[in-house]
C-alpha cells in the first residue's frame, strides 16, 4: 500500500519538462538529476514531493523523450507513484523499470485535488482518496509487472531471474 | 495478420497473435547513442553478466553533442567507447564516421524489412520506413537486451492510414506529417502502431517514408511503418548483403480504425508552440518574426531536404537579423551535399553549416535559443525549453518553409517565393 499526499499536474507533461536535455550531459547520479526534477513547471517542486509524494496527472503524461532520467528525478525526488489518465508509453515503461510505480486511472484528475491524501493498493488496482472518502479504480497492472515493481525495477528483477543473486 | 502483428509473431516464435497479448520477443538489432548509453553501460553492469548477448547485434552511435561541448560529456561518452571496444562492437559510429543514429541505422545497412528493432531513443521508430517494426525503450531496458537479447511487448493495436491525392508544389512529405499529428493529436496513437499506406505512400521517396515514420511517436505511437516495396527492397540491397524476409500486411487484415486523408488541397503546415500537435495551415499563421531558421536533425537531414533548401537558398541571401544552421544528418549525407555543391550555396546566403550531429535539436549544443527569441526548424519537437531557453518559441515546419522563412525574416508560405 502505498499512502502519500498529492502533488497535481495537468495534461501533455512532457519529458522535456519533468527533466531537460541539459542536465542529461552532466551526470548519472540520480539524487543530482533529482534536484532538477520539474523545475521548468514548479520551481518548488522538490521541496513539495520531499519526503514522499503523489503526483496525480492528466492524460499523455511522460510524452517525448526515451530518457529514462525522467522517471529517475520524479523517483529520486521523492515521488513514491504516478497517477495519470493515461501515459505515453516509454515513459510508462522505463517507470517500470526504475520501480517507480505508475498507474493508469479514468478519471482521476477530476477526483483528486492538490494536497487530498491517497492509498494507493497496485495489488488490485484500487486508488482510495481518504480527504474525499471515494474510491477509485484503475488499471490493475499484470502480475509480471508487479513482480518488478516489487524487486525495486529491472535490474533486481533480472539479477533474480538469471540466478545471479 | 497486419506487418506489425506478423513481425512481432516471427520474433516471438508464434504462429499467431493478437493485439494486447503480451509477448517475449527475440530482439534483432539494439541501438543506442551517447545521451543514454551510458546509462544502459552503468546498468548493464550492474546486472552482473559479462558479455552482451550478441555484439554484432548492437550498433552504438555518437550523435548528440558531438564534438563533446564539456568535460563532463566527454567523460560520459568515454564510458561508452571504452564499451564498445571491450565488448568488440564493431558497429560502432564515433564523430567522423557515422551521424545522427537514425540516419546511420538504415543508411548503413543495420534497418531491414521484417526486423525487430529497438533504440534508447524515442524516435527509433523511424525505421518504420523500411518495413521493420522498430521502438523506442529506455536505458535500463536496453541493459536487459543487451544482456538477454529478449524483451517483452504488449502487442498493439494499429491505426491505419490510407493517404491519397496529390502534393501541391513544395509540400512536402513533413507538412502531411503534422497535418496527420494534428489530426490524430499528442496521445491519439498511444501504445499503437500507425501503419501509413495509399497511394501516396507508394510514391513517396525513402527520404520521405523517414521523415514520417520518424515522427510516429509525437502522436504517441510505438511504431510508424510502411510496408516494403520495390523501393525498399532497393535501397536496402544497396546497403547490405544480410538476409531479411520482408512482411506485407494481409488484405483480410485486423486494424483497430482506418483513417482516410486526401492531401490534395494541403497547403505547407505549421506546428506552433510549445505542443507538436499544435499545427495550422500557414495561411493560418500570424505574422512571426524569427532569429533562427534550423535545418537538420533525423527529422530533415537528408539529401532530398537539404536539396530543396538549396534551390530555394540559390542566388539569394538570408535575412539580416536571421541566424541560419545547417546540419547534413550524417557524414554520407555531407558528404554528397558537398558534392553536389549545396554547401556553396548555403555558404554564399549567409548560412552556417555544421557537421552532422543533433545539434540544437534537443538544445544540447550549437545554437540554443534567449529567452523571447523565435525559431523555425526542421526538427520534431517544440517543447517548452527543447532548444534552449523555455522563453523561447520553436515553429516546425518544413526544410522548404524554413529556407523561406529565412530568407524572409518572419514565417513564410515558401510558394510565395518568386522565382
Ligand atoms: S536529431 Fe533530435 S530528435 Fe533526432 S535523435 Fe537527435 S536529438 Fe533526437
Amino acid at each position: 500500500m502505498i499512502t502519500g499526499k498529492v502533488v497535481k499536474f495537468g495534461e501533455d507533461v512532457n519529458t522535456d519538462v519533468i527533466l531537460p536535455g541539459k542536465y542529461l550531459v552532466l551526470t548519472l547520479n540520480s539524487q543530482e538529476l533529482a534536484k532538477h526534477a520539474m523545475e521548468g513547471l514548479d520551481p518548488n517542486f522538490s521541496e513539495k514531493v520531499r519526503g514522499g509524494a503523489i503526483l496525480v496527472a492528466g492524460k499523455n503524461f511522460g510524452c517525448g523523450s526515451s530518457r529514462e532520467e525522467a522517471p529517475t528525478a520524479l523517483k529520486y525526488a521523492g515521488v513514491k507513484c504516478v497517477l495519470a489518465e493515461s501515459f505515453a508509453r516509454i515513459f510508462y515503461r522505463n517507470a517500470i523499470n526504475i520501480g517507480l510505480p505508475v498507474m493508469e486511472c479514468r478519471g482521476i484528475s477530476k477526483e483528486v485535488e492538490e494536497g487530498n491524501m491517497l492509498n494507493v493498493d497496485l495489488a488490485i488496482g484500487e486508488i482510495k482518496n481518504q480527504t474525499k472518502n471515494i474510491t477509485l479504480q484503475g488499471t490493475k497492472l499484470p502480475d509480471f509487472i508487479l513482480e518488478i515493481l516489487a524487486s525495486d525495477g529491472l535490474i533486481e528483477h533480472l539479477k533474480k531471474k538469471m540466478g545471479l543473486k | 495478420m497486419n506487418i506489425v502483428e506478423k513481425i512481432l509473431a516471427r520474433a516471438s516464435g508464434k504462429k499467431e497473435i493478437n493485439p494486447g497479448e503480451i509477448v517475449e520477443a527475440n530482439i534483432d538489432v539494439a541501438m543506442v547513442h551517447d545521451i543514454t548509453g551510458p546509462k544502459t553501460v552503468q546498468s548493464f553492469q550492474m546486472i552482473g553478466v559479462e558479455r552482451v548477448w550478441n555484439n554484432e547485434r548492437i550498433v552504438v552511435i555518437m550523435d548528440h553533442i558531438v564534438p563533446s561541448s564539456s568535460v563532463t560529456a566527454t567523460e560520459l561518452q568515454k564510458i561508452m567507447r571504452e564499451f564498445a571496444y571491450q565488448q568488440k562492437i564493431e558497429n560502432f559510429y564515433d564523430l567522423g564516421r557515422g551521424g545522427i543514429c537514425h540516419q546511420v541505422m538504415p543508411e548503413k545497412g543495420h534497418v531491414k524489412p521484417g526486423d525487430l528493432i529497438v533504440g534508447t531513443d524515442s524516435h527509433t521508430c523511424t525505421y518504420g520506413a523500411l518495413g521493420a517494426f522498430a521502438s523506442g525503450i529506455g536505458a535500463t531496458e536496453m541493459a536487459a537486451v543487451f544482456a538477454t537479447g529478449v524483451l517483452w511487448f504488449k502487442v498493439p493495436e494499429v491505426i491505419k492510414l490510407n493517404i491519397t491525392g496529390r502534393f501541391q508544389k513544395l509540400v512536402a512529405p513533413k507538412d502531411l506529417i503534422l497535418h496527420i499529428i494534428g489530426q490524430i493529436r499528442a496521445d491519439g496513437a498511444t501504445y499503437k502502431g500507425v501503419e501509413f499506406s495509399g497511394s501516396i505512400m507508394r510514391n513517396m521517396s525513402v527520404d520521405g517514408r523517414m521523415t514520417m515514420c520518424n515522427m510516429a511517436v509525437e502522436m504517441g505511437a510505438k511504431t510508424g511503418i510502411v510496408e516494403p516495396d520495390e523501393k525498399t527492397l532497393k535501397y536496402v540491397k544497396d546497403r547490405t548483403s544480410n538476409p531479411f524476409k520482408p512482411v506485407r500486411s494481409d488484405t483480410n487484415a485486423n486494424y483497430e480504425t482506418v483513417l482516410d486523408f486526401d492531401i490534395t488541397d494541403m497547403e505547407p503546415q505549421v506546428s506552433c508552440p510549445h505542443l507538436v500537435d499544435n499545427v495550422k495551415p500557414i495561411s493560418e499563421v500570424d505574422e512571426v518574426e524569427v532569429n533562427q531558421a534550423f535545418i537538420g536533425s533525423c527529422t530533415n537531414g537528408r539529401l532530398e531536404d537539404l536539396r530543396i533548401a538549396g534551390k530555394l537558398l540559390e542566388g539569394r541571401t538570408i535575412k539580416e537579423g536571421v541566424r541560419m544552421l545547417v546540419i547534413p544528418a550524417s557524414q554520407d549525407i555531407y558528404l554528397q551535399a558537398l558534392q553536389e555543391g549545396l554547401f556553396e550555396i548555403f555558404v554564399k546566403a549567409g548560412a552556417f553549416v555544421c557537421n552532422p550531429t543533433c545539434g540544437p535539436c534537443l538544445g544540447g549544443h550549437l545554437g540554443l535559443l534567449a529567452p523571447g527569441e523565435v525559431c523555425i526548424s526542421s526538427s520534431n519537437r517544440n517543447f517548452i525549453g527543447r532548444m534552449g531557453s523555455p522563453k523561447a518559441y520553436v515553429y516546425l515546419a518544413s526544410p522548404a518553409t524554413v529556407a523561406v522563412s529565412a530568407l524572409k525574416g518572419k514565417i513564410t508560405d515558401p510558394r510565395t517565393l518568386e522565382a
